[in-house]
Parts: C-alpha cells; structure tokens; sequence
C-alpha cells in the first residue's frame, strides 16, 4: 500500500512553474510577468501561451482566431447554445449559462468527442503511415473498431461551410499542404469513394491544423474547449430581450408518450408489501451487518 | 384556449401530461411510468422510491429502496475534504450563485479520481468481468485503456481503488459490510468477501467508488445511470458546506501558500539588474 508522505508533501504549498498573482504588485504567467512581458498579446495569444507556453508568428495567431471564429454561430437551436438561450428565458445569470453551454460543448456527437477521435486517428495514421502503411487500411482498421472516425459526417448535412474559409487562413500561414492536411483530405477521399459517403467536418479539420501546428492531445482539447463560445451570449441575450419564458416554450402535447399505461401506485405497495416480510427476516438473517469487514 | 398540434416532440416513456382545459401550456396530471405523481404518489410513496422509479422504470420492493437510501446516506456528504466540496465550498466563500456552487462540485466530482466517472467505469467492469475474481486479476493491470480516446483523462489507477490510499479507511469498511448486507444482488457481497484479494491485485485500498459502483449494480441500474446517480447523490454535502462557508467569510478559508519556481521577479527589480 502507499505512504501517505506524498499527499503530505503537497499540503499547505502549491509548488508550481505555472504562474502565481502577487496582488497589490504583479502576476506571472509561465514565468513572464502578465502585465509587462506578455502585455503586447491579444487575449487568444495569451490563452494559448498559458495552455503551451509558445508564441506564434502573426499569421499562426489568425489562423487560431480564425477557428474559433468561423464556428461561432449564434442560433439558439444548437444543442449548446440552446442552454444558454434557456438560461436567459429563465432568467438565469449569464455567467450560469454561459459556463454549462460551454460544458456542453464536450459532447459526443460535437465538438470536443468528435475532434479528440479526429486528433487520435491522425495521430495514429500518421505513425502507421510513415511506418509504411497504406491509409486505406488503416481507414478500414478503425472502422472496423468502430462505427467511424470522429470529424467525417455531421449530424444534421453532409457539406460544412467551414472548411473553405479555414483553408485560406491556412495557406496564408503556410499549413495547408502540412502533413496532417493532407493526410484529413485523403482520408475524405477515402471516405467518399466507399459506402460511406462521409465528407470531413470542421472537427476533423481543425484537429489537422492544431496538429500541424504541434498541440499535443491535452493542448488540443483545452484548445477547443471554447470553441463555440462566442455564439452564445447573443443567444443568452436574444432571450432576455425576449418576455420571460418565450423562449422555446413546450406545451403538454410536445410530450410523446410511449411508456407504460396508467396504473396506480398502491398496488406498486401492495406488491412491495409482499416481498416486505421476506425482506425483513433477510436483514435479521444479517444480525452483523454493520461489523467492518 | 385552441391548441394548435405542435410540430416538434419530445419522445419520452417516462413522462406523460394531460393539459389543463385552458391552458396547453400547463399539466393538470402528470404520470411517471404510468403512476399518477400529484393524483397518487404523493403522500404514499417516499422520495427515494420515486428515485428509483425516475430510473428503473418501476416501483422497488422495500429492499431495493432501503439499499437505495442507504447508499444515498454514505454519499450525501463526502466532506469538506473531498475536491467536489471544496470546489463547492470555493464557489460559496466568494459569494457565487448557489448554481455555480453546485455546479463546481458536479464538475469536480465527475471525474476519474473518486468522481462519477470512476463509478461508471468501476460498473463497466463489472459487466465485463462479473464477479470472476481471475478475470479482475487479470485485467485490472489494462486500467489505462478504459475510457481512451474520449473527453476524459486516462485512467491513473485502477478505477475503484485509492491512489493515495493506506488501507481501506473505516468508513468505506462500514459502508461495504452495511451495504452488502442489505443487497439482493451478488456484486456488494463478492466486493465484500474479496475485498483484500482485489485490494492485492490494486496494490491499493478499495475507495468509495466501488463501494457506489457494487450498490448501483445490484440496484439493477446501468453504468450511465450510476454515473448520473452517483453525481446527484453527492450534491447535498456540497450545498451545505458552500453556504457554511458563504456565511463564514474567505478570512477563514484556506488561500494556501505558493512556491513558483521560475519567478521573474517584479519587473523593475530585473530593468536594475539589467542596467
């Protein structure tokens, strides 16, 4: 078993090169002081120098902008966006449904799930191909793991509108015939010719373009994780411009129901009732019960 | 009032609404898996019975809603300590909204290191390897496999066991013989009367986790619902400790000391250096 020295170490004190705020003085980030080192960089240069500790040339930062930009759609039907709509029509805080939308966006069938299974599978293509595989097989290897490979199809239409403009900002910083975006297109063309019929997504793109520019998995995702972020406080506000409660009203008939018919709950206690003596000579049967084994 | 049909449903088998006559917008009798909630179950049925029945789908007996309760009792409160209330408690001693202390203690606590995610994966294995103690031998070694390639961090320890732990803390210990003995099923027991082999296997002490994970199989739930109950069941420690320290003030609350080992210093101190 462990020796409880390791926790003890770590009590009272955090230890850390990460950063420290001094109020009243300065705060430090990865080492450089917040508000003279580092008071030339917008905040996206800033969020991903806390998450890499790197800089990025002009054109790199674009790009970045550019990602989350270009996903920023502000229509409150979107899963994610759509909790902070309901937060504002509740009148709920904005910082409440700001932060569970944002939460949200981990999902399985976007965002975060999605594009760690595109990061995940270029990583391995990648390896397995400059080990002198073909990238056919290793398309057909995953999809026979399983049911396909995060950032190809979408949920609701096949084309997406995001990758041509990310593109351009791509070739301006010279990343679009990276090794990563070339090996996103190929699998797209794989994916077309075969059954499948599965044009990539944003996901998969922007896995590709965080990939050639050196995130690693945990960067990555922190990466993306606000991703959406900046459509949703006008759908927030949209809703509080709204009477309260107009937004997304559900009458009782929207409930369609196909569980059990009525019954009543008496002689759910009237069966429980039945089982009750049985039950009881069971746990007088374990006079020791709360002896610690 | 005239109804239009609406165009969007919701499908559901749990829930079923019969509208007030003047207004479609509001229930006159709501039904839960078919039981009259208002009209019926209230003033009959207890809350716990209610619980299970959100999820089961049916009433329990007396012995399933008495394990239920119980292990609602062992994970009501998991104490100050414990990283999901000290992020409530966090939350609370700044005087954020009662949701965001809730909230913080929900995301703390979902994780991999005594969180609902541990619980989920604890149940994972547990429909995998049953109650083969060779098969747990066998692989708990993978543990880091579970879950990869997902949003959640790799597993660090075998899911239901305590990285950190010494031996297994008295609590847990009472809370495994109270709960096994109460349990129609066969997971609690088994945990019970193996314990210290699987604790072997871990090369660690068996934590809460398992403890959740065991009752929940047992009470007939999958490991989503686990994840879900085991989350839910844990709030009420969390909003009592957050608004304990709402009231006591942040003078009273741990701040901590830092030691940050690459400091630049305060930046006229280096501009001296430099000149």
């Amino acid at each position: 078993m462990n020796d409880p020295q390791r926790l003890q170490d770590q009590a009272d004190t955090l230890k850390t090169n990460i950063g420290a705020a001094f109020p009243g003085s300065r705060a430090v980030m990865r080492g450089k002081d917040l508000h003279t080192d580092l008071n030339d960089l917008d905040w996206l240069e800033l969020y991903v120098f806390g998450i890499t500790g790197r800089r990025f040339t002009t054109e790199q930062v674009q790009l970045l902008h550019g990602i989350w930009r270009l996903t920023s759609y502000p229509d409150a039907r979107l899963w994610n966006n759509r909790i902070a709509a309901l937060a504002g029509s509740t009148r709920s805080s904005p910082g409440l449904g700001l932060a569970a939308a944002l939460a949200a966006s981990e999902a399985r069938i976007y965002g975060a799930g999605p594009g760690l299974s595109a990061y995940d599978f270029f990583t391995r293509a990648h390896h397995a191909c400059s080990a002198g595989q073909a990238l056919e097989n290793i398309v057909a290897d995953t999809l026979a793991k399983q049911r396909g490979i995060g950032g190809y199809g979408r949920p609701l239409v096949s084309g997406d509108e995001r990758i041509a403009p990310a593109m351009e900002l791509a070739r301006r910083s010279g990343l679009d015939q990276g090794p990563f975006i070339r090996l996103a297109f190929k699998t797209e063309d794989i994916l077309l010719t075969g059954r499948w019929r599965w044009r990539m997504n944003y996901a998969a793109l922007v896995a590709a373009l965080l990939l050639e520019l050196g995130f690693d998995r945990m960067s990555y995702h922190l990466f993306i994780s606000p991703i959406f972020f900046a459509g949703m406080p006008p759908c927030y506000l949209d809703a509080t411009n709204r009477a309260e409660g107009l937004t997304f009203p559900l009458s009782c008939g929207t409930i369609s129901y196909s569980g059990l018919a009525e019954r009543r709950w008496e002689q759910a206690s009237r069966q429980a009732g039945q089982t009750r003596g049985e039950k009881t000579n069971k746990e007088k049967g374990h006079g020791q019960k709360n002896s610690v084994g | 009032m005239t109804q239009k049909n609406p165009q969007e449903r919701i499908h559901t088998t749990i829930w079923h609404e019969d509208a007030e006559p003047d207004n479609p917008f509001a229930a006159a009798r709501c039904r839960c898996h078919g039981y009259d909630v208002y009209g019926d179950m209230l003033g009959q049925a207890s809350w716990i019975e209610y619980l299970f029945l959100l999820f089961r789908g049916e009433a329990p007996s007396p012995g399933q809603a008495r394990l239920l309760e119980d292990l609602a009792l062992v994970l009501a409160n998991p104490g100050p300590r414990d990283a999901s209330v000290h992020a409530a408690m966090a939350a609370g001693v700044g005087g954020s909204p009662s949701a965001a202390c809730l909230m913080a203690a929900l995301a703390v606590g979902a994780g991999g290191l005594g969180g609902a995610r541990e619980v989920e994966r604890v149940m994972q294995q547990f429909r995998m390897w049953g109650t083969e103690l060779a098969m747990w031998q066998q692989k708990m070694p993978d543990y880091a496999q579970m879950d990869a390639g997902g949003i959640w961090p790799a597993a660090e320890h075998p899911p239901g066991f305590d990285p950190h732990g010494v031996n297994c803390p008295t609590p847990i210990r009472q809370s495994l013989a109270h709960l096994s003995s109460l349990s129609d099923g066969t997971c609690l027991p088994w945990l019970q009367h193996h314990r210290q082999a699987l604790e072997t296997f871990a090369g660690m002490p068996l934590g809460i986790a398992a403890v959740a994970a065991a009752a929940l199989i047992d009470l007939g739930f999958g490991a989503a619902q686990g994840e879900m109950l085991y989350l839910l069941l844990r709030l009420p420690g969390a909003a009592a400790h957050a608004l304990e320290q709402r009231d006591s003030g942040y003078k009273k609350f741990p701040f901590f000391r830092i030691e940050l080992g690459n400091d630049p210093g305060p930046t006229t101190l280096r501009n001296h250096d430099i000149e």
